[in-house]
C-alpha cells in the first residue's frame, strides 16, 4: 500500500499545477476561460494599436530625419511560409555509431570485480579486437503542446536491440515541475542520465559497473521541481518497477525502486560553473541470481533477494576562459556512492551440489571515481581517472550458523578494486570523434588486466542540445 | 517513505503560493547575448531586470547549459533570443528544463530576432560535410543597425505586450531610442563612407551583415568551412591566394583566436583589426551604441 503513494503523489501534484487537470474545479475552468479569452482580445487589440503606433513613428521619423541612404529594410516576417508537407511534423532524429578496437592482457570472459555480488551486465571492458559497439538511434519531438516525447534505442553490436529510454516528459507544467513517464535513465548521480557517447571515457567507472549495473534505467515516474532561485537549486523523486540491476522483474504490483535526488549548481565568476548532488536509491529485488565457484569448485547459482540501498554524492566543476570551450575546456568530476544490501542470500538454487540453503545476508559496500578532462588544444583532450571499491566482509547467515564455509562464497571475500585509467581524445568537428584509452585495472582478484582501447564515435542527424 | 512524500508535497505547495503571488516589481528577462541585453535595458530601463547567458568572449554557438542558465529560465518572464539555430546546442535545454510554460517557443515570454529580419547567406542545401552550417542563414544578425531598429521595434512592443501595467513606459522608451539609434545611424553611415569596396579578410563568417551594412567586400574566411579551423595548408592556399587581391585588413572578434588571424597578417602584411563584435567585447563597447561607434572607428583607423 505505501508502495503506491509515489504514484497518488504524482497524481495529486498534476492536479495541483496543470489546470484543466483537477474535474472538481469545473466551474473555475470554466471561468478561466472566459477570463483567457477577454486577455487574448485585449491583448489583439493592445498589439494592434502598437503597431498602428509604431507605423505612425515610422513614418513621422522617416520625414523628420534627413534622408538617410535607401537601405533595403524588409518588413518583419512572422514566419516563412511553406506550403503544406506531411514531413514538417516528423520528429528529430539521431543516430550515433560507436566502436573499438579492444587489446586486453585478461581473457574477458573471467571479468569480474572482486568481493562484489556482480550484476548480470555491464562489467568489464567488452571483447577483444575489433567490435561495433551500439549504434544508438533517437527519435525525439513534442507530442502535443503538453508533452515531449523521446525514444533512444541501442542495436547492439551482437544484433540485439535494447531500449535505453523511451520516455515522455511533461512541457506545460509551471512553477519549475516537471514529469517523466515510460523507461529513463535514473537522475541518481551525475553519470547516470548520461549517454554512452557522450561520456569522457570509453567505459563507465567501476563504481557505475558493480553498484547500478552500468547504468540504472528505470521503468517508471519521475517528477522534479526546479526552485525559483538564482541559484540552481532541483530536487527530484522516481518511483520504478526496479526492473533493472540492482532490482529484478518481480512478479508484484508495487513498485520496487524508489530514488530522491537533489542538485545544487552555480558559478564562481565567468570562467567556473559547478554542480553539486546527493541521491538515495532504496531497491528491492528477488531471486536476484549470480554465478558463483562453491569452496570445491564447482559451478554453483547463487541468489540475492531483499533490499538494496545506495547513497550517492556527486560533483562536477568546468572551467573554461570566460566560458568559452572552443579552445580550452577543464572538467574535474567524481563521485561516492555508499550501499547496504540486506536480506536472504541463497547458496546453489539449481541444486547441483545438492545443499540448496539459504541464510540472512548483510553487506556495507563503498565505491568512487574521481576524473579529469582537459582540452589542451583545440580539438584534443587528455584525461585520466581513478576507480577505487571497497567490499568489506558482508556477514552471511550461512558461514555464521557454521553450514557452509566462507570459502563457499568466493566472490564476495574481502577484496579492493582500483583502476587507473588515460585517455586521449581527438574531436574533428563536435559530431566526430577518435578516442584512445589505456587501463591498468586491478578489479580482478587475481592478476592486472592492462586494456588499450581505441574508439570512434560519429553521431549523425540532429543536433541534440547536451545537458551540463 | 511517507515522510520524504510529505516534506515534497509541502514543497509544492510553498511553491504553489510562491507562484500565486502578484508578479514582482521588474520583468526578469534571460538575454542569450550581451547585445540582446543592451537592448532591452535601452528599451526597457529600470522596469527590466536582465540577465545576460553569454559573454563577448564567448562563442554562442558552444554554450553548457548549465546550471545557472537552467535557474535563471525558470524564473525568466522574457527569453530573447537571436534564433536560427544560434542556440540550439543549449537553449533547448534550458527550455525543457525550466518547468516555465512563460518562455516556451510560441508563448509572448519567447522572443527570437532572426526571424524578423532578412537574413543573408540562406543555403539552398545543407550537409554536415559542408562544416557547421545554419539551415536558416547566417544567424549573426547584430551588426547592422538597420536590422537592430526592426528587432528594437518588435521587442518594444513584445515588452509592452508582457508588462502592459507599463506599456507606456516602453512605448516611450521605444520611440526615443528609435530617434537616437536613427540618428546616430546616419552618422556612422556617413563616417564609415570610405569603407566602401575595401577588402577584407574574416575568421568566421559572422561579420556578414556588417561587411552587407558598409560595402566591405569579403575576400575570403580564415574558416575554411563555418566552425572549422583552418589547416596550415589551407592558410598557405589563403597566402597566395589573397596576393593577387591584396585585402586591407583581417578583422577578428573579440572571443576569436588571434593565432591564424595573426600568422596570417605576418604573411600578407595586411593588418589585424579587433572588433567588440558583442557588448562588452571591447572597453569602448559599453552599450549597442558604443558598440558601432567603437567598430567603426577601429575599422577606419586601420584603414590610414
Amino acid at each position: 500500500m505505501a508502495k503506491l503513494t509515489p504514484i497518488a503523489a504524482a497524481i495529486v501534484f498534476v492536479c495541483l499545477v496543470w489546470p484543466g487537470a483537477g474535474h472538481a474545479a469545473t466551474d473555475d475552468l470554466a471561468a478561466l476561460r472566459a477570463e483567457l479569452e477577454a486577455l487574448k482580445t485585449d491583448y489583439t487589440s493592445r498589439v494592434q494599436a502598437l503597431e498602428a503606433r509604431i507605423k505612425q513613428l515610422e513614418s513621422a521619423v522617416a520625414t523628420a530625419t534627413t534622408a538617410p541612404p535607401v537601405y533595403p529594410q524588409p518588413a518583419p516576417v512572422a514566419a516563412p511560409a511553406k506550403g503544406s508537407n506531411a514531413a514538417a511534423f516528423n520528429p528529430a532524429i539521431s543516430m550515433i555509431l560507436t566502436g573499438n578496437y579492444a587489446s586486453l592482457s585478461q581473457d574477458p570472459a573471467t571479468y569480474r570485480v572482486a568481493g562484489f555480488i556482480p550484476p548480470p551486465s555491464g562489467e568489464g571492458p567488452g571483447r577483444r579486437s575489433f567490435n561495433l559497439d551500439e549504434s544508438e538511434l533517437t527519435v525525439a519531438s513534442n507530442v502535443d503542446p503538453y508533452f515531449f516525447g523521446n525514444v533512444t534505442a541501442a542495436i547492439q553490436g551482437d544484433n540485439s536491440i535494447d531500449i535505453e529510454e523511451a520516455y515522455f516528459k511533461t512541457i506545460a507544467l509551471n512553477n519549475g515541475f516537471t514529469i517523466k513517464g515510460g523507461r529513463f535513465f535514473s537522475a541518481t548521480g551525475y553519470l547516470n542520465e548520461i549517454h554512452s557517447h557522450n561520456w569522457d571515457f570509453a567505459d563507465q567507472p567501476l563504481v557505475y559497473q558493480v553498484f547500478l549495473g552500468g547504468q540504472l534505467a528505470q521503468d517508471g515516474a519521475q517528477i522534479r521541481w526546479l526552485a525559483p532561485t538564482d541559484y540552481f537549486i532541483e530536487l527530484g523523486a522516481e518511483a520504478g518497477s526496479g526492473r533493472s540491476f540492482p532490482g529484478t522483474q518481480r512478479n508484484s504490483n508495487s513498485l520496487a525502486s524508489d530514488a530522491l535526488f537533489a542538485h545544487l549548481g552555480g558559478d564562481v565568476g565567468d570562467s567556473t560553473s559547478w554542480r553539486l548532488g546527493v541521491s538515495w536509491l532504496d531497491v528491492r529485488s528477488t531471486d536476484r541470481t549470480y554465478d558463483d565457484v562453491d569452496q570445491f569448485g564447482a559451478a554453483v547459482i547463487d541468489a540475492f533477494t531483499g533490499t538494496s540501498r545506495t547513497w550517492i554524492a556527486d560533483g562536477t566543476l568546468k572551467w573554461a576562459p570566460h566560458g568559452d570551450p572552443t579552445y580550452h575546456q577543464f572538467k574535474l568530476q567524481g563521485e561516492y556512492m555508499h550501499r547496504t544490501e540486506s536480506g536472504q542470500l541463497a547458496f546453489d538454487v539449481t541444486g547441483v551440489t545438492g545443499r540448496n540453503l539459504a541464510g540472512d545476508y548483510n553487506s556495507s559496500q563503498s565505491g568512487w571515481y574521481l576524473q579529469a578532462v582537459y582540452e589542451f588544444v583545440q580539438r584534443w583532450r587528455a584525461g585520466l581517472r581513478y576507480d577505487s571499491m571497497q567490499s568489506g566482509t558482508p556477514r552471511i547467515g550461512l558461514v555464521q550458523l557454521g553450514l557452509l564455509p566462507f570459502a563457499a562464497f568466493p566472490s564476495l571475500a574481502s577484496a579492493s578494486p582500483e583502476r587507473t585509467t588515460i585517455m586521449v581524445d581527438w574531436s574533428l568537428s563536435e559530431f566526430s570523434r577518435l578516442r584512445a584509452q589505456y587501463a591498468w585495472d586491478d578489479a580482478r582478484a587475481t592478476e592486472r588486466d592492462r586494456q588499450l582501447l581505441l574508439q570512434y564515435i560519429f553521431a549523425m542527424g540532429a543536433h541534440g542540445a547536451h545537458k551540463f | 517513505m511517507p515522510k520524504y512524500l510529505r516534506s515534497l508535497l509541502a514543497l509544492a505547495t510553498v511553491s504553489l503560493c510562491v507562484g500565486a503571488l502578484p508578479a514582482q516589481a521588474a520583468l526578469k528577462v534571460l538575454a542569450t547575448t550581451p547585445d540582446w541585453a543592451a537592448l532591452v535595458t535601452e528599451l526597457g530601463g529600470d522596469k527590466v531586470n536582465v540577465y545576460t547567458a553569454t559573454s563577448a568572449f564567448q562563442d554562442v554557438h558552444r554554450v553548457d547549459a548549465k546550471p545557472s542558465l537552467v535557474a535563471r529560465a525558470r524564473t525568466a518572464d522574457l527569453v530573447v533570443a537571436t534564433g536560427a539555430d544560434l542556440e540550439i546546442g543549449w537553449m533547448p535545454v534550458l527550455l525543457q528544463d525550466s518547468g516555465n510554460t512563460r518562455i516556451q517557443p510560441g508563448s509572448p515570454g519567447y522572443f527570437e530576432a532572426a526571424p524578423l529580419v532578412h537574413l543573408l547567406e540562406v543555403p539552398s542545401a545543407v550537409d554536415r560535410s559542408m562544416g557547421d552550417i545554419h539551415p536558416l542563414g547566417n544567424p549573426h544578425v547584430t551588426l547592422d543597425p538597420h536590422d537592430i531598429a526592426t528587432i528594437a521595434k518588435a521587442l518594444a512592443a513584445r515588452l509592452a505586450l508582457i508588462d502592459s501595467a507599463n506599456a507606456a513606459y516602453y512605448a516611450a522608451r521605444g520611440d526615443d531610442f528609435q530617434k537616437r539609434w536613427q540618428q546616430a545611424t546616419v552618422g556612422w553611415e556617413a563616417k564609415a563612407a570610405p569603407l566602401k569596396g575595401v577588402g577584407v579578410v574574416v575568421i568566421h563568417r559572422d561579420q556578414a551583415y556588417l561587411c552587407n551594412w558598409l560595402g566591405l567586400k569579403e575576400l575570403a574566411s580564415i574558416e575554411p568551412k563555418p566552425g572549422v579551423p583552418p589547416s596550415a595548408g589551407y592558410l598557405a592556399e589563403l597566402v597566395t591566394k589573397l596576393a593577387a587581391t591584396p585585402p586591407k585588413m583581417i578583422l577578428r572578434n573579440a572571443y576569436n583566436d588571434p593565432r591564424a588571424a595573426e600568422w596570417l597578417s605576418q604573411r600578407i602584411h595586411a593588418p589585424v583589426v579587433l572588433l567588440p563584435y558583442s557588448v562588452g567585447g571591447t572597453p569602448e563597447a559599453k552599450d549597442l551604441f558604443g558598440l558601432f561607434d567603437d567598430t567603426i572607428k577601429r575599422l577606419l583607423a586601420a584603414l590610414k
